[in-house]
C-alpha cells in the first residue's frame, strides 16, 4: 500500500494515539451505546477513526476503547473467530467483529459510515454487552451432552466415519449468538428456543452414540420448539462459522415428523 | 466512582425456567396442516376467484340466482364447504402463530387467542349453516 492518506483531516485525533499509518483511510465508526449508570436509553455516537483495508472492525473498536474513550464496553477474548465473544450486529446484519476485514466495508463513494450495535433480543447491559443468560438458558434446557445408557466402554464409544459425518457441521457451533439473536421470531417471542439451541440438540439427537435424542425431540415438538422457525434464512447468513443453521432446523422438523434418524 | 447495584453473579444460573415439555404433537400437526391445507387452498381459491370474477361475464353476471344454482349442485357446495373451513382453519392458524410471536404479555395473548377463536368459529358455523340450510325459493 503506497496510496496516501485519504480524507487528511486527522486533526481531531488524539495525542497518545500512534501515528495514521500509511494507507489508513478515515472511516466513521458509529456505535449504540448504553452506560445504565448514566444514560435513560440506548444513543449512538460517532466517532472518526483512522482504518486499515487490513483491519478487522474489532481493530476499530480497540483504537476507540485505547485511545478515544476507554468507557467502551464490548466483549471479545480470542479475536480470531473461535471464542464466539464478539458477537455484534455490524451495518444491520449479526457478525463476530474479529472475522469482519475493513476491505470489504468501504464504502465505494465517499467516507465510509460503519455502524455497530448490541446483537437484538437480548437486554443490553453495557454498550455492545448484552446478558446472555437467555440464551444459555434455552442452550441448556435442550440437553446439550452426550447421554448413555449401560456400562462404559472401556474405549472410545465406536463410531463410523458416515455416523460421525452426519452431525459433523452442527458440532461447528461457537456458541456467539449471532444466529438466535438474528432470528425474527426470537426477537419478537424470546422463549422460542432459537436457532442456536436447535443446532446444538441437532448435533445430539443425530449422534449414534447418544441416547436422549427422543427427549431432546419431545422439548424441541413444543410450542417454544422447532416449529416457530419461519425458515427466513437470517440464522444461516449470521453463522460465522458457517453453519447450514435453517437446513440443521429442517432436519430436526423431519425426524419429528417421521421420528427416525 | 459509582457502584453499581446489579449483583456480580446470575442467580441460580441452572435453575429452568421452562415447563417440562408436553409430548403433544399439536404443533407439529398444525404445522403440517398449514402446508396441506395451503396447497389445497391454492387449487380452490384460484379456481373459485376464475369462476367468480372471469369466466362467463364474471363478477356481472354474480346475483342471487347465481348463487342459488351453483349451490343447487353438491358439487359447488362440498367445493366452497371444503374452501370456508381450510380456509377459516387456515388463516385462524396463521393468525395464532402471529399472535404467539408478538403479544407481549400473556394476558394480551389470551384474550387476542380468545377473540380469534370466536370468530373463526362464528364464521365456519354461520356459512357451514347457511351452506346446509340454504333455500333457493325465499321470498
Amino acid at each position: 500500500m503506497t496510496a496516501p492518506t485519504t480524507n487528511s483531516t486527522t486533526a481531531d485525533l488524539p495525542s497518545d494515539a500512534p501515528p495514521v499509518p500509511e494507507g489508513a483511510t478515515m472511516v466513521t465508526v458509529k456505535i449504540e451505546r448504553y452506560n445504565p449508570e448514566v444514560d435513560d436509553d440506548l444513543h449512538w455516537e460517532s466517532y472518526r477513526i483512522p482504518a486499515l483495508p487490513s483491519d478487522r472492525v474489532l481493530n476499530l473498536l480497540h483504537y476507540i476503547k485505547w485511545y478515544i474513550d476507554g468507557t467502551l464496553t464490548f466483549r471479545r477474548s480470542c479475536a480470531h473467530g473461535v471464542c464466539g465473544s464478539d458477537a455484534m450486529r455490524i451495518n444491520g446484519v449479526n457478525r463476530l467483529a474479529c472475522k469482519v476485514l475493513m476491505k470489504d466495508m468501504f464504502a465505494k463513494k465517499g467516507e465510509t459510515t460503519i455502524t455497530v450495535e448490541p446483537i437484538k433480543g437480548l437486554p443490553v447491559e453495557k454498550d455492545l454487552l448484552v446478558n446472555m443468560e437467555p440464551f444459555f438458558e434455552a442452550y441448556r434446557a435442550i440437553k446439550p451432552y452426550l447421554v448413555a445408557t449401560g456400562n462404559e466402554p472401556t474405549r472410545e464409544r465406536i463410531q463410523s466415519v458416515a455416523e460421525r459425518e452426519r452431525f459433523d457441521d452442527t458440532t461447528k457451533c461457537i456458541l456467539c449468538a449471532a444466529c438466535t439473536t438474528s432470528c425474527p421470531v426470537y426477537w419478537s417471542e424470546g422463549s422460542y428456543f432459537g436457532p442456536a439451541a436447535i443446532v446444538n440438540a441437532h448435533r445430539f439427537i443425530f449422534d449414534s452414540r447418544d441416547e436422549a435424542a427422543e427427549e431432546r425431540l419431545d422439548i424441541l415438538n413444543d410450542v417454544d420448539g422447532v416449529w416457530r422457525c419461519r425458515t427466513t434464512f437470517n440464522c444461516t447468513d449470521a453463522c460465522p462459522r458457517g453453519i447450514q443453521v435453517t437446513k440443521a432446523i429442517q432436519e430436526v422438523k423431519r425426524a419429528l415428523m417421521f421420528r427416525r434418524r | 466512582m459509582t457502584t453499581t447495584e446489579a449483583p456480580l453473579s446470575v442467580d441460580k444460573p441452572r435453575s429452568s425456567t421452562r415447563p417440562a415439555a408436553r409430548r403433544s404433537n399439536f404443533e407439529l400437526y398444525s404445522w403440517i396442516f398449514m402446508r396441506l391445507s395451503g396447497v389445497v387452498l391454492l387449487f380452490l381459491v384460484l379456481g373459485h376467484m376464475l369462476i367468480m370474477l372471469f369466466l362467463d361475464g364474471g363478477v356481472h353476471r354474480i346475483n342471487f340466482a347465481f348463487v342459488a344454482g351453483r349451490w343447487a349442485s353438491p358439487f359447488w357446495q362440498v367445493w366452497d364447504l371444503v374452501m370456508l373451513w381450510l380456509a377459516g382453519l387456515h388463516g385462524g392458524n396463521g393468525l395464532r402463530t402471529v399472535i404467539n410471536d408478538y403479544s407481549r404479555s400473556d394476558r394480551t395473548r389470551f384474550w387476542l387467542k380468545m377473540l380469534l377463536y370466536c370468530s373463526i368459529v362464528l364464521i365456519v358455523v354461520l356459512g357451514t349453516y347457511v351452506l346446509f340450510t340454504f333455500d333457493p325459493n325465499i321470498s
